[in-house]
């Protein structure tokens, strides 16, 4: 079961873990499903991350503890229910240039020349453990270790929506143009968030993420 | 056409923006709230004007903006407390005004509160982006053109039949909004990362409401609140009101437009029926937070929700 903790008068946590794992993340994945299913009157917003789910309640429609109840009813069926098999969304990349300006300081510091970087960085599936920070920046799991590279001392003030970069032992796609310290390899003509479209998010929590190398000529052929 | 240009902006002020209640539904996806700061001024501006709730109004910043109506409307304007002259005559607010096209509508400095919130008969038309008027200015989203309002702006409202009938607000129904304030709480999801001292001097020092403060979150300066072990948790989410307290011990309090999850433990949140005031508080504000139980937070919610329907 999961533990339960408050945050304010209209919100709680239901608490999966304590750690980044994707046991706890297929968990969370398999409860969300179920949930959405009962469709609970009162119910305004879950919010899924690592290991938790925030749930937003109003509570002028329902009392804390008819929905806690609820929510643990919820709960003891989720091991009944089998896990749809997950999406998994393709991400072409043009690697390098003035595409991904710091796959040097990358090489130079994993002592890998460029193919290799992208050999690593392609020959994998990422799990989408959430998203935040900025609208549609994913969190993603599962990049090569070899790949490790520290963020750089000095932040760039504008990174452009699409950069695909590495930060650490992450790698992520920076959504909207915004200021940032990760060592950027490359960047994708995907929009990952789009707000005038009816689905203004590309990717969501769950889904898998595969990147894959295209030329400029094909990057410019999306836009 | 259901939609009129009705003012244009000579002075936008110092930050004026449009709002609504806020854009639900997709935190999970990093799409911050947004809304109003204050949605109680937000709701009682929206009845004085006739509107629904939700509609979208203006929500201004310690300087409200100067502007010239250009279609006959009905406005109306409360929230914090500031001088309002139409064509140069004084004029009160809390109440609705039946404006005339060529009207030009003025405000002081807010000399109580920091935001006053304006609004018209059938409410502003921007584009509705999920599900939401409301401005995020930080990725451009909402709004008029996901961003603040800049002088020559022409402003439309959706259009309603103008029938004008006085309305104003009861003084009982206005909030007291006063440099030094009570806040109250009730525990957050990492209170148990505190020491006891720390949650003691959280509950018994007061705070003041520093310069590094904005639609995002407020930082307040005040005694540094102890960790029993470390500021870090796991990233996860962040709702209306939390309270984070990262390593330097100061808190910061989550609003508006905060991203919707974070890094730090949370002591305790704002209750839902307090928030409009802390949105109202500026830097140098003094406030002091007592602790309240989950029931009594739900009661006092009830209550306010209660005059609303008398209104």
């Amino acid at each position: 079961m999961f533990n339960i903790y408050p945050s304010g008068d209209s919100a709680f946590l239901l608490k999966f873990g304590n750690e980044i794992s994707e046991d706890i993340h297929l968990r969370i994945r398999a409860y969300l499903i179920l949930l959405s299913k009962k469709r609970i009157k009162g119910i305004t917003e879950v919010v899924p991350s690592y290991c938790d789910i925030l749930v937003h309640y109003n509570p002028l429609i329902i009392n804390y503890p008819k929905l806690i109840s609820k929510l643990k009813k919820v709960y003891l069926q989720t091991g009944d229910l089998k896990l749809p098999e997950p999406k998994t969304v393709r991400i072409p990349v043009v690697y390098g240039g003035e595409y991904g300006p710091d796959i040097n300081e990358v090489s130079k510091h994993t002592g890998r020349d460029m193919e290799e970087i992208i050999n690593l960085h392609t020959n994998n599936k990422y799990l989408v453990y959430m998203l935040g920070f900025t609208p549609g920046f994913c969190y993603l799991g599962g990049m090569n270790t070899k790949l490790a590279t520290p963020r750089k001392d000095k932040p760039s003030e504008k990174i452009a929506p699409g950069s695909v970069g590495i930060a650490g032992s992450q790698t992520g796609i920076y959504p909207i143009e915004s200021p940032g310290g990760w060592q950027i390899i490359g960047r994708t003509p995907l929009h990952l968030f789009d707000p005038s479209s009816d689905n203004p998010f590309l990717i969501e929590a769950g889904n898998y993420i595969e990147f894959y190398p295209i030329t400029e000529n094909e990057f410019n052929s999306y836009l | 056409m259901n939609s009129t240009a009705t003012f244009k902006i000579i002075n936008p002020g110092l930050y004026t923006t449009i709002q609504d209640l806020g854009r639900f539904g997709y935190q999970q996806y990093g799409m911050p709230v947004s809304g109003a700061m204050d949605t109680y001024s937000l709701r009682l501006a929206n009845k004085l004007a006739g509107n629904d709730a939700h509609a979208a109004c203006m929500e201004t910043t310690f300087l409200p903006p100067h502007f010239e109506i250009i279609s006959d409307t009905i406005m109306a304007i409360t929230g914090g407390q500031t001088e309002l002259t139409i064509n140069n005559i004084s004029k009160p607010i809390h109440c609705n005004h039946h404006l005339k096209a060529g009207a030009m509508i003025q405000m002081g400095p807010v000399t109580k509160g920091s935001r006053v919130y304006i609004a018209f008969a059938g409410g502003i038309d921007v584009p509705v982006i999920m599900n939401s008027r409301s401005t995020y200015a930080r990725a451009n989203v909402g709004g008029f053109n996901g961003r603040k309002l800049l002088a020559g702006d022409e402003v439309f409202t959706l259009k309603k039949s103008i029938k004008f009938k006085h309305r104003s607000i009861p003084n009982e129904l206005l909030l007291d909004y006063n440099p030094e304030q009570e806040i109250r709480v009730i525990g957050g999801s990492e209170m148990n990362r505190f020491s006891f001292e720390g949650i003691k001097t959280f509950l018994t020092s007061s705070y003041t409401i520093s310069n590094k403060s904005d639609r995002m979150g407020y930082r307040l300066d005040g005694p540094e609140i102890k960790h029993k072990q470390g500021a870090d948790i796991i990233s996860s989410g962040i709702c209306n009101g939390a309270i984070q307290v990262p390593g330097d011990g100061k808190p910061i309090v989550m609003l508006a437009d905060r991203q919707t999850v974070g890094g730090y433990t949370k002591i305790a949140n704002v209750i839902t029926a307090d928030l409009p005031l802390f949105g109202q508080l500026k830097p140098s504000d003094e406030i002091y937070f007592t602790h309240v139980k989950l029931d009594y937070a739900h009661k006092i919610l009830k209550e306010r929700e209660k005059l609303f329907r008398h209104l």
